[in-house]
């Protein structure tokens, strides 16, 4: 469980540049959540993640994973980084080595685990993300948009985290790359049982997947609930910069035409029974 | 990070941020020269007293200047020491086995006040051009050598293209050092080799990524005509103007009246030389 308690983060502190980029946060994740983090550009959410998995020091407030501080002195942060895996938006940034199995076998190299060991994770983290077998030998930057994804999502798959933070795992792909992705993270989630945070830009996306939304502007969190109650204020959220999903436009269209729609539905297969019951 | 300036130019609004790059360039020449054709007490006055002005000209602050000096405070160090005990000539002080001479201690003040003017003649150039205007102003100057089939314009080209992309792989080598730590990699951990090898999941990944912006630029520039600089021609071409006249010709004089004064009163090293011999 990670507990975020009045967390500051300040860019440039003490400067002329100096800007708060994370507000007085206050979050509480629990275990096996599936949650998605959205916000415009610059609201603070990738700033939030690197926070979660300790990469980044906040200014003021503290971050408590199961209880423990993590920034007290004998907190092994290392460890708190395979705990607390995060899966950066560009898998370029991570991937190196001279082919996938061994790349993703960096995380478990790196926490000590015997070579055996190492590619019978490697292999099943392989496994979970759908990559085929015939890319394991091949060299990373020989693969695809969506297979460096995945090879990066094993990456750190393959240290057992407790808790799976990914930032835009569907930019840059095809509607059917977004769709495959999202859903292995998804049956992943149901499996292993791992919280799963994920931040995105896609409001559709997020509608189907997420059990809970918690949305960022300028640094604060601005709701913080179920789907269908953070976009019935899907006006405040244009003004952030942000929009509803998709199926929210077309009911609320037809509301205010005269139709008796429920439209705080946000599920595609729901709200097509919905507008066929209008047909009938 | 961010904060390292690269050529570390400062900006404001001085005749010397105004003046044509050429002219700096030339200028900044004659000062270096000036300083190691001088050999007498007048001369470092005269120059003394200019390169003081031009400080002032400039409205750098003296903080910036005095940084570059940090540099090569080290050396500076140990050549004057070596030059201040190792001078033949009449003892001015002795300490047991180790002499000082009258002319090693002049030798070594004038050595140091040497190495502190080069440092600061060349960092008013950087700090008042723009690393743009830099290259701009070395390609235009060395542009003769074009015709004998020296590819200026493409070297001043990959000088402007190599500052631009700096600032560009530095941010990505935060971002990509932030990755590899999120997967548990540690940097400062170990031996050198240690070290060393723990860089390698930083550095393949910039290397790539360098690599996949060069081609990336190269289609852009290619699909917008880029073709060398055969027949190219400049949007903002430099252009002199009467600022620059006089500072050329204040800079000839200048170079004039320490030459004049380097000839006229002679070497008072010279003296030295010729008085120690007797």
């Amino acid at each position: 469980m990670i507990e975020v308690k009045n967390l500051d983060y300040l860019y440039s502190p003490g400067t002329a540049f100096e800007s708060k980029a994370l507000d007085n946060i206050n979050l509480t994740i629990n275990d096996g959540e599936f949650i998605a983090i959205i916000g415009h550009t610059g609201s603070g959410k990738s700033t939030l993640i690197q926070h979660l998995n300790g990469l980044l020091k906040a200014s003021s407030g503290a971050i408590y994973y199961n209880g423990k501080n993590i920034y007290d002195d004998d907190y092994d942060l290392t460890e708190h980084r395979c705990k607390v895996g995060l899966v950066f938006q560009y898998p370029e940034y991570q991937l190196f080595e001279t082919d996938v199995l061994t790349d993703v076998g960096f995380g478990p190299r790196n926490q000590g685990l015997s070579k055996e060991e190492v590619e019978k994770v490697s292999l099943k983290a392989l496994e979970d993300v759908g990559m085929d077998e015939k890319y394991f030998k091949k060299s990373p930057f020989m693969l695809s948009g969506g297979q460096k994804k995945r090879a990066a999502i094993a990456g750190i798959l393959a240290m057992n985290p407790e808790v799976l933070i990914l930032d835009e795992p569907t930019a840059g792909l095809d509607p059917k790359g977004r769709d495959k992705i999202l859903k292995k993270v998804s049956e992943l989630h149901k499996e292993r049982g791992i919280t799963v945070i994920w931040v995105s830009h896609s409001m559709d996306d997020v509608a189907r997947f997420a059990e809970r939304i918690i949305v960022m502007n300028e640094g604060r969190v601005a709701y913080d609930g179920e789907p269908k109650e953070v976009f019935k204020n899907f006006e405040e959220l244009e003004k952030m910069g942000l929009s509803a999903p998709q199926v929210t436009y077309i009911l609320n269209d037809l509301k205010n035409e005269g139709f008796e729609v429920d439209n705080t539905l946000i599920d595609v297969e729901e709200v097509a029974d919905e507008i066929y019951k209008l047909l009938k | 990070m961010k904060d390292i300036t690269i050529g570390q130019y400062y900006p404001a609004d001085s005749i010397l941020h105004r003046l044509d790059p050429r002219v700096k360039l030339f200028g900044t020449l004659m000062l270096l020269i000036s300083l190691f054709v001088s050999n007498n007490f007048l001369n470092y006055i005269l120059i003394t007293i200019v390169l003081f002005s031009i400080i002032k000209m400039s409205k750098v602050p003296f903080k910036m200047l005095m940084r570059g000096l940090k540099g090569i405070i080290i050396i500076m160090m140990i050549s004057v020491i070596f030059t201040m005990f190792l001078t033949p000539g009449s003892t001015l002080i002795k300490v047991g086995a180790v002499k000082i001479t009258r002319y090693g201690l002049k030798k070594a003040c004038y050595l140091a006040i040497r190495l502190v003017y080069l440092v600061i003649s060349t960092s008013i150039m950087t700090l008042t051009t723009t690393p743009n205007d830099l290259a701009d102003g070395l390609e235009k100057s060395f542009s003769l050598l074009s015709k004998v089939g020296v590819p200026v314009h493409e070297m001043a080209m990959m000088m402007s293209i190599a500052l631009r992309f700096i600032p560009i792989l530095m941010e990505e080598t935060e971002k990509i050092t932030m990755a590899q730590k999120a997967r548990g990699a540690k940097f400062d951990d170990g031996n050198i080799i240690k070290k060393a090898k723990s860089m390698v999941p930083v550095l393949v990944p910039l290397f790539m990524s360098a690599i996949r912006r060069a081609l990336d630029l190269a289609d852009a520039m290619e699909a917008r005509c880029y073709n060398g600089g055969k027949g190219r021609t400049k949007m903002k071409p430099l252009k002199y103007k009467k600022n620059d006249y006089i500072a050329y010709a204040l800079i000839i004089t200048y170079f004039m009246a320490i030459l004049g004064l380097s000839y006229i009163i002679g070497s008072t090293d010279t003296l030295e030389i010729m008085m120690v011999r007797r």
